[in-house]
C-alpha cells in the first residue's frame, strides 16, 4: 500500500509535470501546426472572416504598398455592401451579394513586408497564427511573393499575390495555394518586343541594369530573349543591389560602352532613382552608333512615373492596367477609388483590389472557405468586367491570362495623373505560353 | 581613358560624401573620445532640413482640377507662385541653396542639444555604453522623422540652372565625358567644407586650443582653459558638417528616414581605414574608398571578381585592420 502510494505519488508528480509541459507546449504551439483540430486553418466561427493584407509599408516599394492598402480597404468596404460597389457592379459572372462573404462580414489585419522576404514571412505568419487570417494577399516584390506563397502553402491558407512580375511566382515556384492576377516578365517581353522593333529598329545594342533578385533576373532574361530574337545585341547585363539608392557607379560605365539602349530592370524607388540619375548623366541626349540613345523601363507604373517626373516622357514600358482605360470596369473602379482617395488607382492597387474580390467570389462559388474548395473554384475561372477584358485563371499554373498594355511616358499630359499613354493593347493570344514552359509543380491542396 | 575619367569623377563625388560624414565622426572621437553612432542620423536630419524648407516654400492652395471628370481631384499651387509668379517659382527652385543657410544654425543647435542633453553623460563610460546610447538615439531620431515625413523617399530637385550635365571631357580633350553639374558642385562643396574645417582648426586660436586638447586634454585643462566647452562646440561643428553634407545630398538621392544608417556603416569603415581620430586620415580614406568602390563597379573588374563592388570597402577595412590596425594615418 505504502509502495502504491509512493508510486502513485511519484507518478502523480511526474505525470503532473509531464501534463503541464504538454499543455504548455500545446498552448504555445502555433495554430499553424495544429490545424487538424479544425476542419481547416482559421475556419471562421463568428460573424466575421479575417483577410490578411501583407503589403510593403516601408522600403523600396512603399509607394505601391500604400496604394495597395487603399485598394484593399475599398475592397472590404464594397464586399461588406458599403460604398458604390466598385467592380462588383461590372464583374461577370458574379456570385457576391454585397453582404460580406458567405454571410460573414469581412474584417482585416495588415502587415508590413518591408520588401524583405523574411519580414514578409514573419508578418504573414503573425496574421495567420495570431490574427486568424484565412487568406493572405498583397506584396510588391516577387522575392516576397515567392516566400509568402510557400509559407501559405505550408500553413494551408490561400495566397492571392499582389504585384509580383517574376516568371517564377507561377513558374518554378508555383504552389497550389497561390494565385496571381498580375502579368509576368514573359508576357512583358512578348508584348514589348514588337513595339521596340517598330520604334527603334532591329540593329540595337542594349545594356541592362538589373535589380539583383528573382524579379530582376526574370525580367532581364525575358527582355534579352525577345530583343535578341529581333537582332539586338546585349552589351552587358549588370546586377545592382535592391535599394542601392545611388546608381551612379553603374551608370557611368554605360556612357562609353557602345550601347545605344539602356534597359532598366528596376522597379519602384530603384527605378525612380536609376532613371533620374541616367537622365542626369545625359544618356537621353547622347547619339551612339548614329542613333539616338534610348531608355526602356519594361515594367512601368503611374506611381513610378510620378516619382520620376519629366524623366519618363517618351519612355516605353509595359503595365498590367492603367486608369485611363475606357472599359466599364476600369471606369467604375477609377470613379470609386478616386471618390474615396482623390487620386486614381495604380496598377498595384488595381491588381490587389481584383484579387480580394476574386477570392471572395470564389468562396461564394464554392460555398465554403475551405481552401481546397476555393482553389477548385478559382482554377480555370473565366471572368470579365474587371478592367483587363476577358480573363482566365489558368488551372495548370494559377496565372491569369489577359491582354497586356504597352505604354509610353506621356509627352503632353492632359492632367496631373495622365502620365502614361497606352500605345498598344496586346491581345492575350500574343502573350500566352504553354504552362509547362516555366517549369515547377503546383503540388496538392493542403487543408 | 574616358571610362577611367568617369569612374575617377564618380569615386571623388562619392568620396566627398563619405569624407564629409567621416570628418565629423572622427572629429568627435578625437576630441570627446565618443564613438557617435548617431552621426548618420545627423546627416539624415540635415537632409530633412531641406525637405522641411521645401515643404514650407511650397505651402499650397488647393484648386479643383477640372481636367479630371471621374471624381473630384485637386491641384496644389504654391502660394509663392500665386503671389509672386516667376520670382516665387525661382525661390522654390532654389530650395536646396536656401536650406544650406537654414541648416547651419539648426544643425548647430541640434548638435549642442545632443551633446549637452545626452552624450556628455557618457564621456567617462565604456565605448560599448556610448555606442548603445548613440545607436538608440539614432533609432529614436529615425522614428521621429518617419512619423512626421513618412517612410517614402521625398524628391528634392536641384536648381534648374545646375540640373543638367557638364562636358567635363572637353577640358581634357576627351570626347563624350559628361557629368552632372550637381555632383560636380557636391565635390567642390565637400572640398570647401573640408578646407574650412582644417583652416578653422589650424589658423584660429580656438582651433589651436582644440588640437592641443586632442593631444593632451589634461595639460590644456591645467592651463585654465575650459576645454570641455570647446569640445561641446566641436560637437556642434561636426553636426553642422554632417548636416550640410545631408542638405547637399538631397538632389542626388531623395531622402528617406533610413538614409543615415546606410551611410553610417560606410563612414565608420572610412574612419577605421583612415585612423580613428585622424582628420586627414578620414578625408583621405573617404576619397580612396569612394574611388575604389567606383572602379570595383566597372564591368571589366566585375567580370573577373563578381560581386566585388558590394564588398570592396569592407575588404579594404579587413586588410587595413590586419596589416595596419591604427589605420592609414592613425597614431599608435
Amino acid at each position: 500500500m505504502t509502495d502504491d502510494i509512493k508510486k502513485f505519488g511519484t507518478l502523480s508528480r511526474r505525470g503532473f509535470l509531464k501534463a503541464s509541459m504538454a499543455g504548455a507546449a500545446a498552448a504555445a504551439a502555433p495554430t499553424i501546426l495544429i490545424k487538424n483540430a479544425h476542419a481547416f486553418v482559421n475556419e471562421p466561427k463568428g460573424g466575421n472572416v479575417m483577410f490578411g493584407f501583407n503589403v510593403p509599408q516601408t522600403g523600396a516599394y512603399a509607394d505601391e504598398g500604400a496604394d495597395e492598402l487603399r485598394a484593399y480597404r475599398l475592397a472590404v468596404k464594397h464586399l461588406n455592401g458599403e460604398g458604390d460597389g466598385g467592380l462588383m457592379t461590372t464583374m461577370k459572372p458574379l456570385s457576391l451579394k454585397g453582404n460580406g462573404v458567405l454571410g460573414k462580414k469581412v474584417a482585416f489585419t495588415t502587415g508590413d513586408t518591408q520588401t524583405k522576404s523574411d519580414a514578409a514571412r514573419a508578418s504573414a505568419k503573425r496574421m495567420i497564427e495570431k490574427d486568424g487570417a484565412i487568406m493572405i494577399t498583397g506584396g510588391s516584390s516577387s522575392g516576397v511573393a515567392v516566400a509568402v506563397q510557400s509559407l501559405c502553402q505550408e500553413a494551408g491558407v490561400i495566397f492571392m499575390a499582389g504585384l509580383t512580375h517574376s516568371n517564377d511566382t507561377t513558374g518554378k515556384d508555383k504552389r497550389k495555394h497561390g494565385f496571381r492576377h498580375f502579368f509576368n516578365t514573359e508576357m512583358t517581353g512578348a508584348a514589348l518586343g514588337p513595339v521596340l522593333e517598330k520604334e527603334f529598329g532591329k540593329d540595337r545594342v542594349a545594356y541592362h541594369l538589373t535589380a539583383d533578385y528573382t524579379w530582376g533576373w526574370s525580367q532581364e532574361e525575358s527582355i534579352k530573349k525577345y530583343t535578341e530574337a529581333l537582332g539586338w545585341k546585349t552589351k552587358a547585363a549588370v546586377r545592382t543591389p535592391l535599394g542601392a539608392g545611388d546608381f551612379s557607379q553603374y551608370i557611368t560605365p554605360v556612357l562609353n560602352s557602345g550601347a545605344d539602349v539602356l534597359v532598366l530592370n528596376h522597379y519602384g524607388k530603384d527605378m525612380v532613382n536609376s532613371l533620374t540619375q541616367a537622365v542626369q548623366f545625359g544618356l537621353r541626349d547622347k547619339v551612339v552608333n548614329g542613333k539616338q540613345f534610348q531608355i526602356v523601363v519594361p515594367l512601368f507604373s503611374r506611381l513610378m512615373a510620378q516619382g520620376a517626373g519629366d524623366n519618363i516622357k517618351g519612355i516605353f514600358g509595359s503595365t498590367n492596367w492603367n486608369w485611363s482605360l475606357e472599359d466599364e470596369g476600369s471606369k467604375a473602379f477609377v470613379k470609386s477609388f478616386g471618390a474615396e482617395y482623390g487620386a486614381p488607382p495604380s496598377q498595384a492597387a488595381h491588381t490587389c483590389y481584383v484579387q480580394a474580390l476574386l477570392y471572395a467570389n470564389a468562396c461564394e462559388m464554392a460555398g465554403t472557405f475551405n481552401p481546397c474548395g476555393v482553389i477548385e473554384a478559382l482554377e480555370g475561372f473565366k471572368f470579365d468586367g474587371m478592367g483587363n477584358g476577358p480573363t482566365e485563371y489558368r488551372a495548370e499554373d494559377h496565372q491569369c491570362f489577359k491582354d497586356v498594355l504597352v505604354v509610353r511616358g506621356n509627352e503632353n499630359p492632359s492632367s496631373q495623373f495622365d502620365l502614361l499613354k497606352v500605345v498598344q493593347i496586346v491581345p492575350r493570344a500574343q502573350v500566352e505560353y504553354p504552362a509547362s514552359m516555366l517549369g515547377g509543380e503546383l503540388g496538392s491542396c493542403n487543408a | 581613358m574616358e571610362a577611367l575619367l568617369l569612374q575617377v569623377l564618380n569615386g571623388l563625388d562619392k568620396g566627398g560624401a563619405y569624407a564629409l560624414i567621416a570628418l565629423g565622426l572622427t572629429l568627435v572621437f578625437g576630441t570627446l573620445g565618443v564613438v557617435n553612432f548617431a552621426h548618420g542620423a545627423i546627416f539624415m536630419l540635415g537632409a530633412f532640413v531641406t525637405v522641411s524648407v521645401q515643404n514650407v516654400l511650397t505651402i499650397s492652395m488647393r484648386v479643383k482640377d477640372e481636367s479630371i471628370t471621374f471624381f473630384d481631384a485637386y491641384k496644389e499651387t504654391p502660394y509663392l507662385e500665386v503671389w509672386w509668379g516667376d520670382v516665387g517659382r525661382a525661390i522654390i527652385d532654389y530650395a536646396v541653396p536656401i536650406s544650406i543657410l537654414v541648416a547651419i544654425p539648426v544643425m548647430l543647435l541640434i548638435g549642442l542639444a545632443m551633446e549637452r542633453g545626452l552624450v556628455r553623460h557618457f564621456y567617462k563610460r565604456e565605448h560599448a555604453d556610448q555606442i548603445l546610447v548613440t545607436f538608440g538615439l539614432a533609432i529614436v531620431l529615425q522614428e521621429i522623422v518617419k512619423a512626421n515625413f513618412g517612410a517614402n523617399p521625398i524628391p528634392v530637385p536641384a536648381p534648374e540652372l545646375v540640373a543638367g550635365s557638364a562636358d567635363v571631357g572637353a577640358m581634357f580633350g576627351l570626347h563624350g565625358v559628361v557629368y552632372p553639374w550637381w555632383r560636380l558642385l557636391y565635390l567642390l562643396f565637400s572640398a570647401l567644407i573640408i578646407g574650412a574645417v582644417f583652416a578653422f582648426l589650424h589658423f584660429t586660436t580656438f582651433g589651436m586650443v582644440v588640437r592641443a586638447g586632442m593631444h593632451d586634454r589634461e595639460t590644456v585643462g591645467l592651463l585654465g582653459i575650459n576645454i570641455e566647452r570647446r569640445f561641446t562646440i566641436v560637437f556642434g561643428i561636426a553636426a553642422v558638417v554632417a548636416g550640410l553634407a545631408g542638405v547637399m545630398y538631397t538632389p542626388i538621392l531623395p531622402p528617406d528616414y533610413h538614409m543615415g544608417m546606410d551611410f553610417l556603416v560606410l563612414s565608420f569603415v572610412v574612419v577605421v581605414v583612415g585612423g580613428m581620430g585622424s582628420l586627414p586620415g578620414a578625408v583621405a580614406a573617404g576619397f580612396l574608398l569612394g574611388i575604389l568602390q567606383s572602379f570595383a563597379s566597372m564591368n571589366e573588374v566585375k567580370t573577373i571578381l563578381p560581386g566585388i563592388d558590394q564588398i570592396i570597402i569592407y575588404l579594404v577595412a579587413v586588410v587595413i585592420l590586419l596589416v595596419r590596425p591604427r589605420g592609414l594615418m592613425g597614431k599608435d
